[in-house]
């Protein structure tokens, strides 16, 4: 941090030697591109920046970046940067996963992490599919999803990323696209600048295995049908004409129509810290409602990494700095004359 | 020493013997770990030299006065040296008949056999599964029989307290210590005082626990109970500043004292499992000596989380037993193949899967040199004693940043319980540790290789210009980025085991104890140390030309060894599993070495070692 403070740094001092391998089309460009322009403008150096991924497409994303990086193994990322960001918490240390990485094989590892709080940026991108195995489904694939292991469908119901991490009480939670480059852009920055686990779903398009997955979100036609973008403490309208919004009737939500008698008062009013709106926002979904893009939720408390480094130093003040000889010697000893 | 009305008896004769073995035997809930540690001590104070070991079940609190609930500890204790926990018994303290069943076959015959008699009743023989009380049946006529009403009495002394019967049951096992504590004329001071330090919140418990240890002593001294006592002289023992230490505590303190001597934090990744937890509970109160522990979620994010800290620059170490290993296996291959310091420790117990998890094994050594897919070698270091834990702990970290590789450190359920007096070293004594964290960004790669030891440089994330990446893909051999050049691949496993056989020249000449050559050598490692080494004195005290190695490093193998072993006209291998070292050194130097096998999970008897000889000795 304090090293390149001087100089400002630009997204293409982020840019590693490596070349990029995903397939031609691939989402995942767009996401590496976004966090490479993001990186200068968070405040921290290069070298202070690691980058730690498991197994899949998106594990390659470290290997890209001109930071440190750990390309460990699958679904195990979060147990890596935990032991990383507990014993020095001074990096910033980002995780990048997949739906299958990180729901899959690492689903244990991620609730863990953010349950505990630990300061760690996680992006999830979630395609819906297995790529680097070529096209299996995933956890986040939809009932029914024919695939080359599921010929006549999957039979298991999909897990929504976003409520798995309001189940897990994760204290920041978001989802954006891959191909909206500026909202991508204000989560992410929203998302380094919180203390504590932040947890990113990022809709990517596998163009390869699942093309279209997120076509009505990103049709420039649709989108803003499609989208509900979220804004702490504004109410949720959306529509080409920016005339619907979500109102609650008793427990449930409803799309409603701007005019006749309703107006944005009507209407809920988004706030990151409510853990109920933020299940009811989760559960949102096409095509009876817009899909939300945002912070669905953000609130503050004590992060893992700082709590251990505290009971370290307050050992260290009651007891002092640890000698070994004391320790060697302590207990029932004796001496033999 | 307790007071005791004097002049009521004449003293009695005492007997002086080198050697006792006692065994401590009770309900899980009895308290007989305490007796036997505290008798350890009293021992420890009486100049002994001794050995230990505790046998608990899984169970934490299995149904009172079952077989399966029953709970143990021996003590060995001499006027000799002491290398094990003992054979067969010389007495045996039961608290119930389920006890008395299940250790009775360890007694000597002629042996001390001290009983509870109130306990001898119906339900209790019951749920022993005896027939008929074994008191009545004449079934323990070989045996010097002393039915103690230790239950009565224990009542009786603690009679004016008025205390609940269950708190009076509690105190039964200070009773018995202290009746055998008259028997082999121990100090009980050390226990009063540890009486007192340990229940000084509750005076009460404090108090009755006193009244009965001296209750049962007095009972020795004043009673025509035992017609003699025992006598047993300290040992000549080296002079120096002692304690008493388990395996695992050893262990936690030989990682602590190797991590302050690089003078870098230490990071424990760790999931409970026995018998492995200690470590994990004795590092989390060394917390000001910069020591991180991490309960994990399971084991495989234990192992991962502290490789995350070896690549942050932290001394790492992940704990666990058999089956952990197991699901550390693929996070050993990653830190293999990034050349990152990480120490595994197994503390083995006995297996395949749950098996007997309080029970020591040696079965997991072939699972230690091979058990990961993939060419992917590493050095394995085992420990032979509670005490040599320390040593071995050190020696781990000091190869794994010297080499830059993950270790497997070797220990077992036995030697993490079991505990031994240990003449302390001094930190200035022990062997440096030295990490030199690269921050030259000229001429830097990742996989450059140091000439002497063919370590890859450590660089800690936060080191400007030093930016890179590693991963489990394959690297090339010199910048560490992705390559599946088919040459490339090749080149690396074969420098990866390079090395490893660069190790050697950390490992110093094999000790022989014994003859540098002639008819038989046994070759050992791990906690069958005491055993061994016990046996071989045997022979050589008389005459006998028996040599004794105990091998430290299993992976690399010492340079000297294959030398040694062709010196000697007949080896023997005595190991608890089916003979995997067995495999090793004949695989390695075409010899025709026995085993001798051992899988019950308990440590070896000196007598079944010595059998073997004896028996190839005379072939």
């Amino acid at each position: 941090m304090a090293t390149n403070a001087a100089q400002k740094l630009t997204r293409k001092d982020f840019v590693s030697d490596q070349d990029v391998r995903w397939c031609p089309g691939c989402g995942d460009y767009s996401i590496l591109a976004q966090v490479q322009k993001i990186m200068p403008e968070i405040g921290v150096s290069r070298e202070n920046t690691v980058f730690i991924s498991g197994i899949g497409c998106s594990s390659r994303f470290p290997y890209y970046m001109n930071t440190y990086g750990f390309h460990t193994i699958h679904g195990r990322a979060p147990a890596s940067a935990t032991g990383l960001k507990v014993s020095r918490p001074d990096l910033s240390v980002w995780v990048v996963t997949g739906d299958g990485d990180g729901l899959s094989i690492g689903g244990n590892h991620l609730l863990h992490a953010l349950r505990r709080n630990v300061d760690l940026k996680i992006l999830l991108f979630n395609n819906r599919i297995y790529g680097l195995t070529k096209g299996q489904y995933s956890p986040t694939s939809e009932l029914g999803k024919v695939t080359k292991s599921t010929p006549a469908g999957s039979a298991d119901h999909p897990v929504n990323p976003l409520l798995f991490a309001l189940g897990v009480d994760a204290s920041f939670i978001a989802r954006t696209i891959d191909v909206e480059a500026k909202h991508q852009q204000d989560i992410l920055t929203r998302a380094a600048n919180h203390r504590g686990a932040a947890f990113v779903e990022i809709l990517q398009n596998c163009n390869v295995f699942n093309d279209g997955a997120f076509a009505s979100l990103t049709d420039r036609e649709l989108k803003s049908d499609t989208q509900l973008l979220l804004e702490n403490g504004k109410p949720m309208i959306f529509g080409k004409n920016k005339d619907r919004g979500i109102r609650l009737r008793g427990m449930s939500p409803e799309v409603v129509t701007l005019g006749n008698g309703i107006t944005a008062d009507d209407l809920l009013v988004h706030d990151e810290n409510d853990p109920v709106l933020g299940f009811m926002l989760s559960r949102l979904a096409q095509p009876a409602f817009p899909m939300p893009l945002g912070v669905i939720r953000a609130t503050n408390k004590v992060t893992f990494d700082a709590a251990m480094n505290s009971q370290i130093q307050d050992a260290m003040a009651k007891s002092g700095d640890g000698d070994i000889d004391k320790l060697l010697r302590s207990g029932d000893v004796w001496t033999v004359q | 020493m307790a007071t005791s009305p004097v002049g009521v008896l004449p003293p009695k004769p005492v007997v002086e013997r080198d050697n006792v073995v006692i065994r401590f035997a009770g309900d899980s809930g009895d308290g007989m770990q305490v007796t036997g540690m505290q008798f350890t001590n009293e021992s420890v104070f009486a100049g002994n030299e001794i050995g230990t070991l505790p046998d608990f079940p899984a169970e934490i609190r299995a149904p009172t006065g079952t077989l399966y609930g029953v709970s143990a500890f021996q003590v060995n204790f001499s006027s000799q040296s002491v290398y094990t926990p003992g054979d067969d018994l010389d007495a045996l303290v039961v608290m119930n008949p389920a006890a008395l069943k299940t250790n009775l076959a360890d007694l000597k015959q002629n042996g001390l056999l001290i009983l509870d008699k109130a306990e001898f009743n119906e339900p209790n023989l019951k749920k022993a599964q005896y027939a008929k009380s074994p008191l009545d049946d004449g079934s323990l006529d070989k045996y010097q029989l002393y039915p103690v009403e230790i239950t009565k009495m224990t009542t009786l002394a603690l009679k004016d307290m008025n205390l609940p019967n269950r708190s009076v049951m509690r105190c039964r096992n200070f009773f018995a210590l202290g009746v055998v504590s008259w028997l082999y004329n121990r100090p009980i001071e050390p226990t009063v005082k540890w009486i007192t330090e340990r229940f000084k919140k509750n005076t009460e418990v404090l108090e009755a626990n006193t009244l009965a240890l001296k209750a049962g002593y007095n009972l020795g001294e004043n009673t025509e109970l035992f017609a003699s006592s025992y006598d047993i002289k300290p040992a000549k023992i080296a002079p120096g500043l002692y304690r008493n230490i388990t395996g695992n505590t050893a262990t936690a303190i030989g990682f602590v004292a190797a991590a302050k001597k690089a003078g870098l934090p230490l990071f424990l990744g760790s999931y409970p499992i026995t018998p492995a937890s200690d470590v994990l509970h004795d590092l989390s109160t060394l917390k000001n000596f910069n020591v991180y522990t991490f309960q994990a979620e399971d084991e495989i994010a234990g192992i991962g989380s502290a490789l995350g800290a070896a690549f942050g620059g932290s001394i790492a170490i992940t704990t666990t037993s058999g089956p952990g290993m197991n699901l550390k296996a693929e996070t050993i291959g990653l830190a293999a193949v990034v050349e990152l310091p990480l120490i595994i420790t197994n503390i083995q117990r006995s297996g395949p899967s749950t098996g007997m998890p309080t029970k020591p094994e040696q079965s997991d050594l072939l699972q230690a040199l091979y058990g990961r897919h993939g060419e992917a070698p590493l050095p394995v270091i085992a420990a032979s004693s509670p005490a040599d834990c320390f040593f071995a702990a050190y020696e781990a970290v000091r190869i794994a940043v010297k080499y830059m590789t993950p270790v497997i450190l070797l220990t077992d359920g036995y030697l993490a319980n079991a505990s031994e007096p240990w003449l302390l070293p001094s930190s200035a004594d022990l062997p440096e540790v030295n990490v030199e964290f690269r921050t030259d960004p000229q001429g830097f790669f990742p996989y450059l290789r140091d000439e002497d030891t063919l370590a890859r440089p450590w660089v800690r994330p936060g080191t400007p210009g030093l930016e890179h990446r590693v991963g489990g893909l394959e690297k090339d051999y010199l910048t560490g980025n992705i390559s599946y050049a088919p040459s490339n691949h090749e080149q690396m496993v074969r420098v990866r085991y390079r090395k490893m056989a660069k190790i050697t020249q950390d490992i110093p000449p094999t000790k022989i104890n014994g003859p540098e050559s002639g008819k038989l050598l046994i070759i050992g490692w791990g906690s069958t140390y005491g055993s061994i080494t016990a046996a071989v004195k045997g022979f050589q005290e008389q005459g006998k030309s028996v040599s004794h190695i105990h091998l430290r490093h299993l992976n690399p193998l010492p340079a000297d060894l294959g030398d040694i072993l062709s010196r000697f006209e007949k080896i023997l291998v005595p190991e608890m599993n089916m003979g995997q070292l067995l495999r090793v050194l004949r695989a390695e130097y075409l010899v025709d070495a026995v085993g001798l096998n051992k899988i019950q999970g308990r440590p070896f008897k000196v007598s079944e070692i010595t059998a073997r000889i004896s028996r190839m000795l005379e072939e």
